[in-house]
């Protein structure tokens, strides 16, 4: 495994920016996991990493020295897609060894079947390596071809979106198994997602990305925490954080005009009242819909509450985050 | 506005039965939600009510009209799809006016509904436009408009937001719910999303493979799972589950995870056998106090809370605490478990025991 950094890059496509001057370090070992929506950036970013576009600016640096001249598989990553491609004609085992019988790699066959069995057991499908691919649930197509990364042991696995073609369950069965795994093989990971919760429960450090630019790097709790900006701070949590007029609640800092209440982050029975608007019980905890004069509130309270449509509560912020008029975070 | 009642309602694709033997019944003004993995017969159930299947046998009522083998015009319900399709070369208005216009309706009373329909949803500035140049979520509006002039007695979604990403399908059900409290019509909603389920419904009912497995509030669902099903399928993480071996006696409010004494609630049947201990990670605490122990295998941040994933002699748990509460992987930490919130099942059944915290809802 590798050290991986950026150093500047951007990249554009006809005008439009593809990400603009982003520099972060991935250090070995790390599970760096870059988020944001459609269009932020990020497939960019891993592309450029592994070699599928060339950045016009900027430096890719693998364990120090710069790659942005060498093909894809000189630089020796390997990555994983959304859609698993796998080879429907072959078995399980016949698609793990594939990567290893290329020219490059040349593996011997004791090797290659050592290396096969033992990341079948990583993935805990040793029992369906001799089924064919197409007879696999898609959880297990998609840990196959996780797998055909693995065997292969590259410096960095680059992953985009590997687990937003599946449902949600399995989805949080395999981010725990993904955690592990990464966890037993010491590997240097870049995830690519638009989901919070992937990012949040996967990560070591996060990337916010906002239209090409790396709007904050670092571990999750400091971006939930100390969000750098208004954007980054709705980006993480659900429900989304509340942000309204700082005149709202009086008591603010010089230069703030927005408050950001997280719904955790309000607490009940004394301050502003409010009308409740919608009660929603989730199960484990009620979420409450309230109305503050023209503006809409979320905010949380326990499973059983008593609290119903219509009622008037009263709201105070509990540790709130303040923003300038750039929307960025007053310290 | 109707009520809605499915009695003992079967439904065979040939040798395939998509739907066993459902019975419940859908309130006057409810937002009912039917839930379940696909494949579970919650869409057929749904297109039985609409009348675009008809039984194989049971009944279906309408505002207490047996309406079962009467086809889907002689209902005078509103199905909207997830694929929401409208007519491209007419502009918003006529899309919305065109149901009423082949009713019979004169252009000026059409003209006059469909404004007041577009002032619900927001969209008035745009009955002159094209639908061409929509976005998804205005094209999603004008198709529950479309379904929303015609006041019909009940409105049938079958995962109507099933297309949208998630950020936005998120406000939608927020709109939706909203514009449901606002006109107040009998609605019935297809998903297998149980987030969304819980977040929108009144009641659910949840089904697995073409059987109701349970039918209740939300709340009650997730507090009192009537089977193993339920409780694995409600709530992220969903329930843990212990097995444990012996079987449990009436009126014990006490067993024994391996040699461990746990409370629970007082029991009102008795049960042989293998036996599931089902307890909610935000039911589950870490504390030194105990002598029933597991290891920390990972922890996974979530903002104010963490799951954590535990091993213990009856099987891995996971385990929702405050992110404040420092854990380390590899640690060995003591467990209990909030007693009155405690459902047992019986493993081959897959029912819950009856027991003083289920009682009238199992």
């Amino acid at each position: 495994m590798a050290e991986v950094e950026l150093r500047n890059v951007s990249k554009s496509f006809d005008k439009e920016i593809g990400i603009a001057d982003v520099s972060l370090t991935i250090n070995d070992g790390d599970f760096v996991v870059l988020l944001g929506p459609t269009g932020a950036g990020k497939t960019t970013t891993l592309r450029c990493i592994a070699g599928l576009e060339k950045p016009e600016v900027g430096e890719i640096l693998i364990d120090g020295l710069n790659v942005v001249d060498e093909s894809p598989a000189q630089r020796d990553v390997a990555m994983v897609f959304q859609q698993y491609s796998l080879y429907p004609h072959l078995t399980v085992r016949e698609n793990l060894e594939f990567p290893l019988k290329s020219p490059i790699l040349k593996t011997p066959p004791d090797v290659m079947k050592k290396k096969v069995g033992e990341v079948a057991e990583v993935l805990r499908i040793s029992h369906k390596l001799d089924n064919k691919a197409t007879a696999l649930s898609g959880g297990e197509m998609q840990r196959v071809s996780m797998g055909r990364a693995l065997v292969r042991n590259p410096r960095i696995f680059l992953m985009d979106e590997p687990l937003s073609s599946l449902d949600a369950k399995l989805r949080g069965e395999l981010r725990t198994e993904l955690k592990r795994i990464q966890a037993e093989l010491g590997a240097t990971i870049l995830y690519v997602t638009h989901d919070q919760i992937e990012a949040m429960t996967l990560a070591t450090q996060i990337g916010v990305l906002h239209k090409g630019r790396l709007e904050q790097f670092g571990t999750p709790r400091e971006i939930y925490e100390t969000p750098a900006s208004q954007y980054v701070a709705t980006r993480l949590g659900s429900p989304r954080i509340n942000t309204l007029p700082v005149e709202l609640f009086g008591d603010a800092p010089t230069g703030a005009t927005t408050i950001g209440l997280r719904p955790e982050h309000i607490s009940l029975g004394d301050g502003q009242e409010c009308k409740v608007t919608r009660v929603e019980h989730l199960g484990d905890q009620t979420r409450l819909h309230l109305r503050l004069i023209d503006h809409n509130i979320i905010t949380l309270t326990e499973p059983h509450t008593k609290i119903q449509v219509g009622d008037v509560v009263a709201i105070r912020p509990k540790n709130p985050l303040f923003f300038d008029a750039n929307g960025s975070l007053i310290v | 506005m109707a009520q809605i009642r499915i009695e003992n309602v079967r439904k065979e694709f040939g040798d395939f039965t998509a739907v066993q033997s459902s019975s419940f019944t859908v309130e006057d003004g409810e937002f009912f939600m039917l839930l379940g993995p696909s494949g579970c017969g919650k869409t057929t159930t749904l297109r039985m009510m609409a009348g675009l299947e008809l039984p194989t046998s049971g009944k279906i009522y309408i505002d207490g009209e047996e309406v079962g083998m009467k086809p889907a015009s002689q209902r005078d319900i509103a199905f909207v799809f997830q694929m929401f399709a409208l007519y491209p070369h007419m502009n918003v208005g006529k899309n919305m006016a065109y149901p009423l216009l082949s009713q019979g309706m004169s252009k000026p009373n059409a003209k006059k509904r469909v404004a007041e329909v577009a002032k619900i949803l927001g969209i008035e500035g745009m009955l002159n436009k094209s639908v061409n140049g929509l976005s998804g979520g205005d094209r999603q509006r004008v198709a529950l408009g479309r379904a929303i002039v015609r006041e019909p007695k009940a409105f049938l979604m079958d995962e109507p937001l099933g297309a949208l990403d998630a950020e936005f399908r998120e406000h939608m059900s927020e709109e939706l719910r909203a514009l449901h409290d606002r006109i107040g019509a009998t609605t019935v909603y297809v998903t297998h999303d149980q987030l969304e389920a819980m977040q929108m419904g009144d009641k659910i009912v949840v089904m697995n493979h073409g059987v109701v497995e349970q039918f209740g509030t939300p709340q009650d669902i997730y507090d009192k799972p009537a089977t193993l099903f339920v409780a694995d399928f409600i709530g992220s993480p969903s329930m843990n589950f212990l097995s444990f071996d012996g079987g449990v006696q009436e009126h014990t409010s006490s067993i024994e995870l391996s040699g461990h004494t746990m409370a629970i609630p007082q029991q009102r049947e008795s049960s042989e056998g293998k036996l599931v201990f089902g307890v909610r990670p935000e039911h589950v605490k870490l504390s030194e106090k105990s002598s029933y122990k597991g290891e920390i295998l990972t922890t996974e941040y979530l903002g104010t809370s963490q799951i954590v994933t535990i091993k213990t002699l009856n099987g891995e748990l996971k385990a929702r605490i405050s992110s404040a509460q420092l854990v380390n992987v590899g640690e060995s930490v003591g467990l209990t478990f909030d007693e009155k919130t405690i459902t047992l099942f019986n493993e081959a059944s897959g029912n819950a025991i009856r027991s003083d915290l289920n009682i009238g809802s199992v």
